[in-house]
C-alpha cells in the first residue's frame, strides 16, 4: 500500500475511507440525483438515497481494507446484492452492458468534484494521491459491475437452456392409449435424448399402443434428424408402440427425398390431423376385426 | 461454372461445438431468403448446409463456415464454403457413395447434399484439412432432379 506522506499520521487509504465516510450524505444526495438512481429507484427519493448510502458504505470498508484493486475484496460482497438489483432493473429497460458501466463510471465524477473542494487547502501531492486512489477505486467497482452483469447473463443462459430442454419435448395424450409428442426446433444429439426418454415414459405410463410423432415444428430435417426419429420409431415398436410421423411439409418431403432419406417403413402423414385419424381407423379395423371370430 | 460478380455480403462462422450448427442453419436460412429463394429451395440450402457442416464437426474437428452472397446472371445466389483442419477426404468418390460412414451416421451427407443444390466440390487444399463448396441460385431450377 500507498504509505501516506510523513506529515499526515494517516495513510493515504484511510485519509481516503475518512473522505467518503465524512462526505456520505453529501455524495448520497448528489448520485441520487443522477439517471441510474433516480431511473432504478422510481418510487422515492429516499430509496435512492438509502441504496446510494448503502453502496458508499461499501466503498468505505474496501477503502479501510486499502484493496483497492481487489474484485473480491470483502467489502464489495454487499455491494453485489445491490448491484444485481440495480443492474438487472437497467438491463429491463434494454440497456446494453457498455451502456450500464457508462452510468456507473459518473458515479466517480461526483466525487472527484467533492473531493476537489474539500482538499483545496491541503498539499497538492497529497490530493493527488488522494484523487488516483479514488479514480482506482471507482474502477474496481466498475470491473465488479460488469463481472456481475456478466454472471447473471451467464446464469440467465444456464436456466434457459435447461427450461428448453424441459419445455420442448412435452408427450400429450391424444386419446385412450394413443400419445403424441409435438417436436420443436432442431433435434440435435442431447434433446432427441430427451425427446426419446419422454416418449418411452409415456408409452408405458398411458399403455399407449400408437404414438405420433409431429415433425411441423421442426424445421430443418437432415440425415441425423432422420436418423433420431428413426432410432425412436424403433424404440417404441419395440415396447408395442407404433408411430406414426406427421407434420411433413412439402419442402421437407422434397427436401428427404433428394438428400436419399427414406423413413422406410414408418407410417408418415402431412397433417396432425390425418395422422389422428389414421390412428383412430386403425384402432376401429382391429377392434372390428377382433369380434368377427366370436 | 456460371460467372458472377461476388457482392459484399460475406459472414464468417465458426464450427466448434453442435451450437454453431444452429447459427450457421439460421443465417444461412435468412440470407436465402433475402436472396428471393424459395421455400423449396431455401430447405434444400439449409440441409445441405446443415449435413455439411456436421461433417466439418465430427470429421475435421470443427472449423469454419463462410456465406457469400453471390449475384449470377439470373439472380442472386448463395454459396457456402466450408474448411477444416482435419485429415481431409481421402477417397472423395467412395464418400460421396450413399450409405459410406465413417461415423455411424447413415451416409447419406455428402451424395445427399451434392444432390440438393447446383454446384458442389470437394477439395483437399494442399495446407492440409478438406474444403467443401456447395452453391445455390435462387431464380434457377433445381439443375439435378435425380433421386
Amino acid at each position: 500500500m500507498i504509505d501516506g506522506p510523513p506529515d499526515s499520521g494517516l495513510s493515504s487509504t484511510e485519509a481516503l475511507s475518512a473522505f467518503l465516510r465524512r462526505r456520505t450524505e453529501q455524495i448520497a444526495q448528489r448520485w441520487a440525483d443522477l439517471p441510474l438512481f433516480q431511473a432504478v429507484f422510481t418510487v422515492t427519493r429516499d430509496e435512492a438515497v438509502e441504496a446510494c448510502q448503502a453502496v458508499l458504505s461499501c466503498l468505505v470498508e474496501v477503502a479501510e481494507s486499502g484493496r483497492l484493486e481487489d474484485l473480491e475484496a470483502p467489502g464489495f460482497l454487499p455491494a453485489r446484492r445491490q448491484l444485481v438489483a440495480m443492474t438487472a432493473s437497467r438491463s429491463r429497460s434494454g440497456l446494453s452492458i457498455a451502456q450500464v458501466d457508462r452510468e456507473f463510471g459518473v458515479l466517480r465524477d461526483a466525487v472527484l468534484d467533492m473531493l476537489a473542494a474539500d482538499s483545496s487547502g491541503a498539499a497538492p501531492e497529497e490530493s493527488a494521491r488522494l484523487r488516483l486512489l479514488l479514480v482506482t477505486l471507482f474502477g474496481t467497482l466498475r470491473v465488479v459491475v460488469v463481472e456481475t452483469m456478466l454472471q447473471e447473463n451467464q446464469e440467465i443462459v444456464q436456466r434457459q437452456r435447461q427450461q428448453l430442454l424441459e419445455m420442448a419435448t412435452p408427450v400429450v395424450k391424444l386419446w385412450d392409449r394413443l400419445v403424441a409428442v409435438p417436436l420443436i426446433g432442431m433435434l440435435d444429439s442431447a434433446r432427441s435424448q430427451v425427446v426419446m426418454e419422454n416418449l418411452l415414459e409415456a408409452i408405458v405410463e398411458h399403455n399407449a399402443d400408437i404414438a405420433i410423432l409431429d415433425i411441423t415444428g421442426v424445421p430443418t430435417v437432415d440425415s441425423l434428424v432422420a436418423q433420431h426419429l428413426m432410432k425412436t420409431v424403433a424404440s417404441a415398436r419395440l415396447m408395442g408402440a407404433e408411430c406414426v410421423i406427421s407434420g411433413i411439409r412439402p419442402a421437407i418431403a422434397q427436401t428427404m427425398v433428394q438428400l436419399g432419406l427414406d423413413l422406410g417403413h414408418v407410417t408418415t402423414r402431412a397433417t396432425l390431423a390425418d395422422a389422428l385419424e389414421w390412428a383412430l381407423e386403425r384402432r376401429r379395423r382391429r377392434e372390428r376385426d377382433s369380434r368377427i371370430p366370436e | 461454372m456460371i460467372p458472377e460478380r461476388e457482392r459484399v455480403e460475406l459472414v464468417h462462422l465458426p464450427i466448434r461445438e453442435d451450437t454453431d450448427l444452429t447459427v450457421i442453419r439460421h443465417q444461412v436460412r435468412s440470407l436465402a431468403r433475402l436472396a428471393g429463394f424459395g421455400l423449396v429451395q431455401q430447405t434444400k440450402l439449409v440441409t445441405a448446409a446443415s449435413e455439411l457442416a456436421r461433417n466439418t464437426l465430427l470429421h475435421g474437428g470443427g472449423g469454419e463456415a463462410e456465406i457469400r452472397v453471390l449475384d449470377g446472371p439470373d439472380g442472386p445466389g448463395l454459396r457456402v464454403v466450408f474448411t477444416d483442419s482435419g485429415p481431409g477426404i481421402p477417397d472423395v468418390e467412395r464418400a460421396l457413395q450413399d450409405g459410406f460412414s465413417t461415423a455411424n451416421g447413415l451416409g447419406m451427407g455428402l451424395g445427399g447434399s451434392k444432390r440438393l443444390v447446383q454446384e458442389f466440390r470437394i477439395e483437399n487444399p494442399p495446407e492440409g484439412g478438406a474444403r467443401v463448396t456447395i452453391a445455390s441460385w435462387s431464380a434457377s431450377f433445381p439443375a439435378r432432379y435425380g433421386v
